[in-house]
């Protein structure tokens, strides 16, 4: 069986031809829906839809650079309560299916019957940049296409995907590759798993090949970026380190907690410090406040910010949309990525590499740590 | 000037620590008066976030206290502790809030001695760094 196989690509559009080899899969009945962005009629942004009908495939867009929500927190939506009974896709970018594996550790989300087919993805940008370029009368999929292109370091990217060392999807079934290829002429598209292979047999596409220069690519991507990650950590650590800088680096935030909101990890039915926990009697705000003579309200800002990171760094893959989620636009993006690639490193994990391993918080060893109560 | 007293919150664990301090009280052993301990089920119940409010609120220094490994009333509360002990320390590092001014020890029923010693290395310990410095921010 042919683990890959290239698509020719019509009317140099790469996006309409995967929209045809996903109308194929529910033509024949592979599949008996699709979770896939589509652009709005208004054009001005991209939201991902359920799609049954092979004709309402047409303004699906796969690869329009833009990520209102994750879909991992739609699958989670959707498979919460019961795995799905049909076979459906799964169209994601990489930070979101890493999202997603997290969540099905978490036990808030089941890939039972579910086909993930993971796009190759060159970044996105913020649904307010997207909005403009459209305004402009410009296509963004031709924007970031010919930027990466081009190899110019596109003024648009969100923080996020500057630094993301995952251009490629992991854990899919079926894969988009876009990267290493004249995407004007073919596109690739890749078995990740068994049933993927068999789902790609039952395509019964003929063309098959190989692109010899699709992994020095994508490696030399993840390079870059990971070159621009450790630069970006550096400037950070200078930045927000101690109580005042950091205290100073969420001075605007209104307490609103769209970053939690926006977070696809947080999938707490009701946050801890949204819980009863921080409902305090008056005597209480009049007692705290009488330690230092004066209290900010409302209370905790600080420790919102630092307790959500507490319980879900580990677990944080670096999408960015609690940054895209803040309309202070404080930059939350670097100081949650620096701080989750630090912690995860102590117990080697990578969020979203594999559903065997487990979450850090959710295991221990006995022989291990021995220093942290000892010293 | 006087000296600098620092306020050292303590979450003890009911069967192990709790105990221990005990133990030192009715043993008549001496240690600095630094340490408002609170009395929690287990090492293992002390989320991160009741840590970080102490510190927000005030306190100079933070110790949890809880069973040796292996010997949890609750089996393993203490090794969830450790992890999550070692995360929260982790990120203070990262972010430079001197995360020496958390601690997590274990102090089992038996150990007045060890209790006393800790508490008096720590308040030592503590006033050296001199006073957490987010103790005056009302702005946070």
């Amino acid at each position: 069986m042919a683990k890959q196989i290239l698509v020719k690509v019509k009317n140099k559009n790469p996006g309409q031809s995967v929209n045809s080899l996903l109308a194929d899969l529910l033509h024949k009945g592979l599949l008996e829906g699709i979770l896939v962005p589509q652009i709005l009629p208004s054009k001005e942004s991209v939201v991902q839809t359920l799609v049954t009908e092979p004709e309402k495939l047409k303004e699906a867009d796969v690869l329009a650079p833009v990520l209102p929500v994750s879909s991992a927190q739609i699958v989670s939506d959707m498979t919460r309560v019961a795995a799905s009974p049909k076979p459906l896709g799964l169209v994601m970018r990489a930070c979101e299916i890493r999202a997603l594996v997290e969540l099905v550790k978490l036990k808030q989300a089941s890939l039972e019957n579910l086909l993930i087919i993971g796009v190759d993805c060159l970044g996105t940008y913020s649904v307010r940049d997207y909005a403009d370029i459209v305004s402009r009368k410009e296509d963004p999929i031709h924007v970031l296409l010919q930027g990466a292109k081009e190899g110019k370091e596109d003024p648009y990217l969100r923080s996020a995907c500057r630094v993301c060392e995952y251009s490629v999807p992991t854990s899919s079934d079926l894969i988009v590759g876009l990267i290493g290829l004249d995407w004007e002429k073919e596109v690739l598209l890749k078995a990740g798993s068994d049933k993927g292979e068999k789902i790609l047999a039952a395509l019964n596409m003929s063309s098959s090949g190989t692109s010899s220069q699709r992994e020095k690519m994508v490696s030399q991507f993840s390079q870059q970026r990971m070159k621009k990650r450790d630069e970006l950590f550096s400037r950070t650590q200078k930045e927000i380190s101690g109580w005042e800088n950091l205290s100073s680096f969420f001075a605007t935030c209104i307490n609103c907690r769209n970053c939690m909101t926006a977070c696809p990890i947080c999938y707490c039915k009701e946050c801890f410090f949204n819980s009863s926990t921080f409902e305090f009697e008056p005597a209480k705000y009049l007692e705290r406040t009488n330690r230092k003579g004066i209290l900010k309200m409302p209370t905790d800002t600080l420790l919102f910010h630092l307790g959500r990171m507490n319980h879900m760094a580990v677990s944080c893959v670096g999408c960015g949309l609690c940054e895209q989620a803040c309309p202070s636009n404080i930059p939350l993006l670097k100081i949650f990525k620096m701080v989750g690639h630090q912690v995860q490193e102590i117990f080697e994990y990578v969020p979203g590499r594999n559903l065997e391993e487990e979450i850090p918080l959710a295991v221990f060893k006995e022989d291990e740590l021995q220093e942290v109560g000892e010293e | 000037m006087d000296e600098f007293e620092p306020k050292i919150v303590g979450f003890l664990c009911n069967w192990c620590t709790y105990a221990g301090a005990d133990l030192a009280g009715t043993s008549r052993m001496q240690y600095p008066a630094n340490i408002r301990p609170i009395r929690v089920m287990c090492s293992g119940s002390v989320d991160s976030a009741y840590i970080l409010r102490a510190l927000l609120g005030g306190a100079d220094g933070v110790l949890v206290g809880g069973c040796h490994p292996g010997d949890c009333h609750y089996v393993s509360g203490n090794y969830k502790a450790r992890r999550r002990i070692t995360i929260l320390k982790e990120i203070m590092k990262t972010l430079g809030l001197e995360d020496e001014r958390v601690r997590i020890r274990w102090i089992s029923a038996s150990e007045g001695k060890r209790y006393a010693d800790t508490i008096s290395q720590m308040t030592s310990d503590v006033k050296k760094l001199g006073p957490n410095p987010v103790g005056t921010f009302w702005w946070v």
